[in-house]
């Protein structure tokens, strides 16, 4: 996320991160196509502008949020990165649009309002990552349950860590 | 709120209970169904707010089935994820295997031999098929059907013995490897899997039959359960609830992998996208898949050629040079205990399973062990606008769509 590294930003031969950085080249931090995928990794504040602008602009017109995951690289800072993945119906194309929140601050934007399939993943990082999401109407655990403590997809969540039962509510 | 009941006149009390004065008292009862109910395959609980008998809204709520999938993944090597992919959809292990490899072949940039890609389509589209079937014949046996559910049983156990004669087990079957299959086909399966997808066929015919067509069954299904096309892709919903809502997108057509571009298949679409529609779906593409495996099997009977890659990377040695040369022996030892070093780098690749988009994003740190393996969920990701399809209707419409969302639990709470 180095100041000089945004001078040189490629679109890698995508339409969608050549409009990107066309439209928004402040919002965006680094880009690659590696393997084919083409990707952004964005400022996390920007991130609801970022997938508004790629749902709605003519052209890209990305309509379907495929997938929203979290990745945790213990060590680094910013430790986590938020991945969403996104497919065009329309147009057959695909783009990665990544963003990283501080371990501090584990927090960005909900994306409810642009896709409503974005609730249950939110939910899902949420849950798995400790991850939260500002303005989401209804973040609860999805997969565990109300009493787990912690977040077992963080890397320092043990593998063998035991929680504690429970019994039924009612 | 009304006053106290106590402080009531006796006159007005006799009013209110009285019906022909206008409309009973009632309030909405919330109803908890699961996560253990016979009428649902899946463990999953609903919390139904009821009117009557008309569903007002739902919340349901999955995990029991969470078994850490992604947190056991990261803590073995590449190879040791394999098995655990199985163990996702029950029906369909073999796509899982498939999604998973073509993940991290991506990463390795491999490119695997024909023959074994010709495999591996025919091995994910009988998984496909068996995968319909039981959606199909659950599905009829939960709605108190039972003589099609046995057709479709029937069918499923002919396809299962041909996946065994494949691969050498029945359900999670564990064929496909990093750059190949376990083994190629034995020499008997071309035979078999003629006659036995003939006899699947005459089932079909059966199921259909007794089926499609039966008063009873339309009567449950059509107007039920109704997705819009629009509501489809704002919750990211695919397979073939997409295809019944009308959207021609099916990833084997539209981003082709393996080598589904070179075999002659059609995609079938709905209307309106109700469960009605979601059956005749479901139903044309085993037909589909079908002729896919018998382009296959000719395509296999015809051709020779290896089934693993020969890469020293991913290539476990043959056996029988492992017990005569010791290099050789060292590198299946390095194999066996350590695996394949992946690239630095992250992967996306998606096929189509029968429930939609699988996923697989893999990230790799350059080491033997996966930094990441995460599956993108197509029954997870279908399940949620359930409450949406289900408002306003009656408590007895969830069981079909419940059943033709097709959630599969392991897969859903992974």
């Amino acid at each position: 996320m180095a100041e000089e590294s945004k001078g040189r930003m490629e679109d890698h031969g995508s339409e969608a991160l050549r409009r990107l950085i066309a439209a928004m080249p402040e919002a965006i931090c680094d880009t690659h196509a590696r393997l084919g995928d083409a990707t952004a990794l964005v400022e996390a504040a920007r991130i609801a502008d970022v997938l508004h602008f790629l749902r709605d602009t003519p052209g890209l017109e990305f309509e379907m949020l495929v997938d929203l995951t979290a990745v945790d690289y213990v060590g680094e800072t910013p430790r986590f990165e938020l991945v969403y993945h996104l497919l065009s119906l329309k147009h057959n194309h695909r783009v990665r649009i990544k963003a990283r929140v501080l371990e501090s601050a584990p927090e960005i934007d909900t994306v409810v309002s642009v896709w409503p399939a974005a609730g249950w993943m939110e939910r899902e990082v949420w849950d798995l990552y400790g991850i939260r999401f500002r303005g989401h109407p209804d973040l609860r655990r999805i997969l565990l349950y109300e009493e787990f403590e912690g977040h077992p997809l963080r890397k320092d969540y043990p593998k063998e860590k035991r929680q504690p039962l429970i019994g039924p509510r009612n | 709120m009304a006053s106290e009941p106590h402080l009531l006149t006796e006159r007005e009390r006799d009013r209110r209970e009285d019906d022909s004065y206008g409309d009973l008292h009632t309030e909405h009862q919330i109803l908890n169904m699961g996560p253990s109910h016979p009428a649902s395959h899946g463990t999953v609980k609903f919390v139904i707010e009821l009117d009557g008998e008309s569903i007002i809204d739902l919340d349901v709520q999955v995990g029991y089935l969470h078994r850490g999938f992604e947190k056991e993944c990261e803590s073995g090597t590449w190879y040791q994820a394999i098995p655990y992919t199985d163990r996702l959809n029950y029906n369909s292990a073999i796509l899982a295997n498939t999604g998973y490899c073509l993940a991290v072949e991506k990463l390795l940039q491999l490119e695997t031999p024909e023959r074994c890609q010709y495999l591996r389509v025919l091995a994910g589209e009988l998984s496909r098929v068996g995968d319909h079937l039981t959606r199909a014949g659950a599905a009829c046996l939960e709605l108190a059907a039972m003589t099609p559910f046995l057709f479709g049983i029937e069918a499923r156990e002919l396809n299962w013995d041909l996946q065994e004669v494949l691969c050498g087990a029945r359900v999670t079957s564990n064929y496909i490897r990093i750059g190949g299959v376990k083994h190629d086909m034995p020499r008997s399966f071309p035979g078999i899997c003629r006659e036995n997808v003939a006899k699947i066929r005459a089932l079909l015919k059966d199921f259909d039959d007794v089926v499609t067509e039966n008063r009873i069954f339309v009567d449950r299904l059509r107007g039920t359960g109704f997705l819009s096309r629009e509501d489809c892709i704002r919750y990211a919903v695919t397979g073939p609830l997409l295809r019944a809502a009308g959207v021609a997108h099916d990833l084997r057509k539209s981003q082709p992998y393996l080598v589904y571009d070179r075999l002659d298949f059609d995609i079938p679409i709905g209307e309106v996208g109700d469960n009605y529609d979601r059956y005749l779906v479901v139903v044309e593409e085993m037909h589909q898949s079908l002729r896919i495996i018998e382009q296959c099997v000719d395509w296999l009977e015809k051709s020779s050629g290896p089934v693993n890659i020969d890469d020293p990377r991913v290539r476990w040695p043959a056996k029988g040079r492992v017990f005569n040369q010791m290099e050789e022996l060292i590198q299946q030892f390095k194999s066996v205990t350590e695996g394949p070093r992946v690239p630095a780098g992250e992967a996306y690749q998606a096929i189509e399973s029968p429930n939609g988009e699988l996923g697989f994003y893999v990230v790799s740190d350059g080491s033997a062990v996966p930094w990441k393996v995460r599956c993108r969920p197509p029954s997870f990701i279908n399940l949620q606008p359930l409450p949406l399809m289900l408002r306003g209707a009656l408590l007895g419409d969830l069981i079909p769509t419940f059943d033709f969302v097709n959630m599969i639990g392991g897969e859903c709470d992974r």
